[in-house]
Parts: structure tokens; sequence; C-alpha cells
């Protein structure tokens, strides 16, 4: 008796798991990670020296924070049927300011942490006014998401460059290494500012309604606003969230690397954004989104470029991965091609399903 | 495409078709915005005015030209294609190869990268249509996809120096005066003339022109909605090809960080002719306006000297934005 319970029990609870929308963005992530621990044995191991972390697994998860970010912003964004291709220009923005912000307050002989706060505060204004403009072409003057933001993705690079007049800013200031470099409790301090968001939004989206009005607008915009859900200002302030997950990103990439290249800091973010938020499970066309699923889609985009370049590979394949991986989802998402496997399988079993 | 804008602004009356068509009214501000800055150009620099610095547009951008005429057809549709620029490193690289790797005449090679790039297009296509998935995103993994396959065949710039392909390249053909055109230009206003053709004057532009009006009644008439989709996109893909080959006449090299970023230029030169994003409205004639416009703010900024690079990145931005503004002001009075 008891064994029969349990016997039901197992398939039942093996596909409910697996009809968890976010089981098959973990699965991917986790058979990537053992095909890694199989090849090379040291891979998943973590070691604790001089009070640090270290270990492959951190070093992904460090690596992934700025797509996590930017990948967070662009989930919600995607979740009321919109897009931002400009997040990869408003990257660049955010990282020359802030690295302009530093050369000239440094330079005024100013000491302490009066440049870093500086910095921060001038990085983060200027993404969030570029996330502004965004939103009011949108929302204001009623343009695509793809047209309106691809303005600010062809401008936002040479804005970037006039800010640092062409030259690749190189940042001479200790401090604000911590950001992108630093580490809290053994961690990488990036990592915080990854959970820091993560949850913050969290609580906002399932703690309020929020979380309920985004559905809504991505279902279907009008009857949201008929319903009384003030759509337009939710839209607005996504766009302009999604402009601040890009300045962070922006400073956390320049402080890593202690350097601004207008030129090629997140070239191609955006679509690794995209790629990830499809990975997660949301859906492109509005509506659903998962802001766990796009977390883990960040990072399994992370794992395969360390695999890639663990495995010693060619680097170029990471493109050709990324785009059969995107084409699968894709195909995985449209109904016509779920209809199409289902008709084939019914067919094979000769059954109907 | 041309021959209605074209027999419209000739016909005796003045421009009281302006208030009838306002579709012509983008197309009317885009070449005002051409000879506006030609005008500017010639009070502002000496030389300016030379009619081989305005056949120079077409020898620069002959590619771009070629590129944005398929662009054209894929959102006058309601589409897009961010694959074009990738579609035409891939070709580059391709070419190279064959030619100095594997000992192939240029042509039979060319021939190959057109045919792969229709297919490829093609095969888009067939993808967006039947699965009805986002043109967008679909493109964007063929981008992904063909430049890694463009760095999969050679990472390394491959310099071409084939006797026929250098003869191609450095054929001047001489129009009076001391100007003249290269090949690649001449092959661009061909694919110009029979862009515009096959839009205004066949059944397939009239279909092209038809979905992307409204999809649904394009339908419900019985146009052969599914094939002319899949057909477009397979045009953009050869149109990126050509491009591609053409590109190899210009630099006399494959390589597959050729053309970066080229899919925005090639939508931002459509968009200022004055093809609605929305689809269904707008012409190839446009487009050629578009990208004039385009190789012009660059010239304009190489002549004044003064000027960084980046400024044209910042001008193209604002144009593109002007455009979208006068579209929605246009769809708002005509709706």
């Amino acid at each position: 008796m008891s064994q029969a319970t349990a016997l039901a029990a197992g398939p039942s609870l093996l596909r409910r798991a697996l009809s968890h929308p976010l089981s098959w963005p973990l699965l991917a992530l986790a058979l990537l990670l053992l095909g890694n621990g199989l090849f090379n044995p040291g891979f998943l191991a973590l070691e604790w020296r001089d009070g640090r972390l270290y270990g492959n697994l951190v070093d992904i998860a460090n690596r992934a924070a700025p797509l996590i970010l930017v990948s967070l912003g662009m989930t919600l964004v995607i979740a009321v049927r919109g897009l931002d291709i400009s997040v990869g220009a408003v990257l660049a923005i955010a990282a020359t300011v802030a690295a302009w912000t530093i050369a000239r307050t440094t330079a005024g002989g100013q000491a302490g942490l009066a440049p870093l706060l500086l910095a921060i505060a001038a990085a983060m204004g200027a993404a969030l006014l570029c996330g502004l403009w965004n939103g009011l072409l949108v929302v204001k003057v009623g343009m695509q998401p793809i047209i309106a933001t691809l303005i600010l993705m062809v401008a936002g690079r040479g804005i970037a460059q006039l800010v640092s007049d062409g030259q690749i800013l190189t940042i001479y200031y200790a401090p604000y290494a911590f950001l992108g470099g630093g580490f809290l409790l053994g961690l990488p301090f990036a990592l915080f500012v990854v959970v820091g968001v993560f949850v913050a939004l969290r609580l906002l989206l399932d703690r309020t309604a929020l979380g309920l009005f985004v559905r809504a607008i991505g279902h279907n915009p009008l009857a949201a606003h008929v319903a009384g859900v003030r759509a337009r200002a939710i839209t607005l302030s996504l766009y302009v969230f999604s402009g601040f997950c890009a300045g962070l990103a922006g400073l956390l990439v320049s402080s890593n690397v202690a350097s601004a290249d207008a030129n090629n800091a997140g070239q191609l973010l955006e679509l690794d954004a995209i790629l990830a938020v499809a990975l997660g499970g949301t859906a492109l066309a509005g509506g659903r989104f998962s802001l766990a699923g796009s977390v883990i889609g960040a990072l399994i985009i992370q794992t395969l470029t360390t695999t890639i370049y663990a495995a010693g590979v060619p680097p170029q394949v990471n493109l050709v991965v990324k785009a059969v991986l995107v084409l699968a989802v894709l195909l995985l998402q449209s109904p016509e091609f779920r209809a199409r496997l289902r008709a084939l399988a019914t067919r094979r079993t000769g059954r109907p399903a | 495409m041309s021959a209605v804008p074209l027999r419209a602004m000739l016909r005796p009356g003045g421009l009281a078709w302006l208030r009838r068509d306002p579709r012509l009214v983008s197309l009317a501000v885009t070449i005002a915005l051409f000879l506006g800055m030609s005008a500017a150009g010639g009070v502002l620099y000496d030389g300016f005015l030379r009619p081989q610095v305005f056949l120079n547009l077409l020898i620069d951008n002959g590619f771009l030209l070629i590129v944005a005429v398929g662009m054209t057809f894929v959102i006058l549709t309601g589409g897009i294609d961010l694959s074009v620029g990738a579609v035409i490193a891939f070709s580059t690289v391709l070419l190279a190869t064959l030619v100095q790797h594997h000992g192939w005449h240029p042509l039979p090679a060319m021939a190959l990268v057109l045919a792969l790039g229709a297919g490829f297009g093609g095969l888009m296509g067939v993808l967006i249509q039947r699965y009805s998935l986002q043109p967008f995103v679909v493109t964007l993994a063929g981008m992904f996809l063909a430049r890694g396959a463009a760095t999969l065949v050679s990472v390394e710039s491959i310099g071409i120096d084939h006797p026929f392909h250098v003869a191609v390249a450095s054929l001047r053909i001489p129009l009076g005066g001391g100007a003249s055109l290269s090949a690649g230009a001449a092959i661009a206003l061909l694919v110009v003339a029979a862009g515009a053709l096959l839009a205004g004057m066949t059944r397939f532009g009239r279909g092209v022109y038809a979905i992307g009006g409204n999809e649904q009644s394009a339908r419900l008439m019985g146009l052969p909605v599914d094939r002319t989709l899949v057909q477009v996109y397979a045009l953009s893909g050869l149109c990126s090809a050509l491009g591609g080959v053409v590109y190899t006449f210009y630099m006399l090299s494959g390589y597959s960080l050729h053309a970066m970023g080229l899919e925005l230029d090639a939508i931002a030169a459509v968009v200022i002719g004055g093809t609605l994003l929305a689809g269904g409205s707008g012409y190839v004639l446009g487009t050629v306006f578009g990208v004039l416009v385009l190789g012009l703010i660059q010239t304009l900024i190489a002549f004044d000297g003064s000027l960084s690079s980046w400024w044209t990145r910042i001008a193209i931005g604002a144009l593109l934005l002007l455009f979208c503004l006068l579209q929605r002001l246009l769809a708002r009075r005509a709706g």
C-alpha cells in the first residue's frame, strides 16, 4: 500500500516539478555545471583562502553580475510588451560618466570618499535620464519600443564618446575598485548589489499590486487601462528602471576593469540580456515573466562562455551556440511548433494525447 | 515605388499632392533635407558641390544602399532584419576564403555566396512565418549565427588579390567631366532600379504593401501571404550577400568584423527615407535618399575636419528621432 502510493507519488511529483516554469532553465544550468564538473574535476571546487571564497562558481556569478542586473530591467520592460535595445549604450554612458567624474574630482585634489559618491550619483543620474528618455518616447510619443530605444542605441555611444573625448578613460582611484572587484564577507561585492536589487524588486512586485499590474498590462494593455491600472505611468517607470539597471551594470563593469571604453563597454549586451530573459521562460510577447528565470538565464549564458573558454574551443563558437539556443527556446515557446511536435508524438505512439 | 511619387511630383498644379497624400510628405522632407544639406555644404566648404563628391556618396555607400533596398521590403511588411551586417561579413569571409585558399574563380564563388545568402534569409523567413516568431528575435539569432559562422571560417582578415577581382574593384566607369563611378556603385544603382520595379510594378510588390497594411485583409483577399513573407526575407538575405560581394570590391578583403552595426545604418536609412516602421507605406526611392543623407553627414563631417567622428552617430540618432516624430505626426493627422 505505502509502496504503491510512493510509486504513484513519484511520477506525479516529478511531473509537478517539471511543470514548474523554472525547472527547465534550472535543469539546463545544472547540466552545464555537471558536464563541466565531469570533464574538469576542479571546476566545481570552492576554496576558502585569505578570508575569501574562490572558485569557478563564484567567478561565474561575479562575471554574470552586470548581465543579471540588465536582464532584470529587461524582463520587466518585455513583460509590458516593450523592449529596450539601448542598454549596452546606456551602460557605456554610465561607465564613461563615472570615469569622467572621478578624473575631474580627483584632479581637483579631493580625497576620501567624495569622488566615489559623486561618480555614482552622476553615472546613475545619467542612466536614469536615459531610461526616462526611452520611456517618454514610448509612452508619450507612442513610438514602437524597438525604434524608440534604437535612437539611444545609435546615438548613445556617440554621446559616451563625447564625454570621454574618444579616449578610453582609465580610473586611478582605489575606492572605486571596490564596487566591481571588492569582497564583502568573503564574497564579491557585486553579488550583494545583484541580490539587493533582486530582493527589493521581488518585495515591490509581490508585496504590492505592482506585479499584478505589470502582468495585466502585458496581457492586454487596453483592458488594464480600462480596469483602472495606470498603465502609462507604470510602463514609463519600468523603462526608467531598465536604465537604472544598465547604469548599475556600468558602474560594476567600469570598476572591475578600472577603465571606461565608450566604444566597446557593453557591446552586444542588449542581445545577451534578451537571450537571458527568453531562456528564463519570460514570454517575449509580454504578460508572463519570471525574474528568477532571467537570473538563471544570465547565469546559463555566463557558464556557457566560461565553459567554452575552459574547453579551449575557439571563443567564436560562443556566438553560434547562443544563436542555436535562442532559436531552440523560441521554437519551444511557439504554440505552432508545440502543436506540430504534439502531432508528431501522437502519430508515433498511435494514440491521441 | 518611384513611378508613383515622381508622377505625382511632376504633375502640374504645384504642391497640392502634398495635402492629398501625406505619405509623400515624408519623402518630400527627406529629399528637401538632402538638398538643404548639400546646399549648406556648398556654402560652407570649397569644392563641396563637385559631381564627384556626390558620386563618392554612392561609391562609399554602395553596399549600404543594396542592403537598405532589401531592408525596405522587409520593413514594408512590418518586419525587421537584424542579420544584414553579419551576412555581409560572412559573405566577404567565405568569398575571400574560396578565392584565396581554395583556388576558386571569383564568379562561381560569388554565385555560391549569393545563393547561400538568399537561402539563409529564406530559412529565417520560414521560421518567422510558419511558427509566428518575432522577426526581431529570429533575425537576431541569425545575426549571431552568421557572425559566428564567419569567425569559424576565418578569424583573421583575408586579403583578396585575384586579378579578376582586383580588376573589377579598380574599374572606374567614366561619366564625363572627370567624374566616375565604381563597379560597386553601378551594381547598387541597378539594385535600386530592380527594387523600385519590384515594389511598384509587380504582383510581389503589391503583396508586400498589402501585408504591411493589414496582414489579415491581405489573407482574406487571397494574396499568397505566407509565400510572400518568406520571399521577402530571402530577398533581404540575397541583398545582404550582394552587399557583401560589393564590400569585397570596396575593401578587397574578407573579415568577420566587417560591417559591424551596419543593420542600424540600414534601418536608419529606411526610416529617414520615409518608410513607416509599422509597414505598408514607403518607397525604395525614399531609402535611396535616406542612404544619401547618411553618407552626406559623414562627408560634411569629413569636410569640416574639426568635428570628431562620434558626431556622426549623434547626428544619425537625432535624424532618426526627427523622422520618427514626423511619422507619428503624419499618422495622427491621417488617422
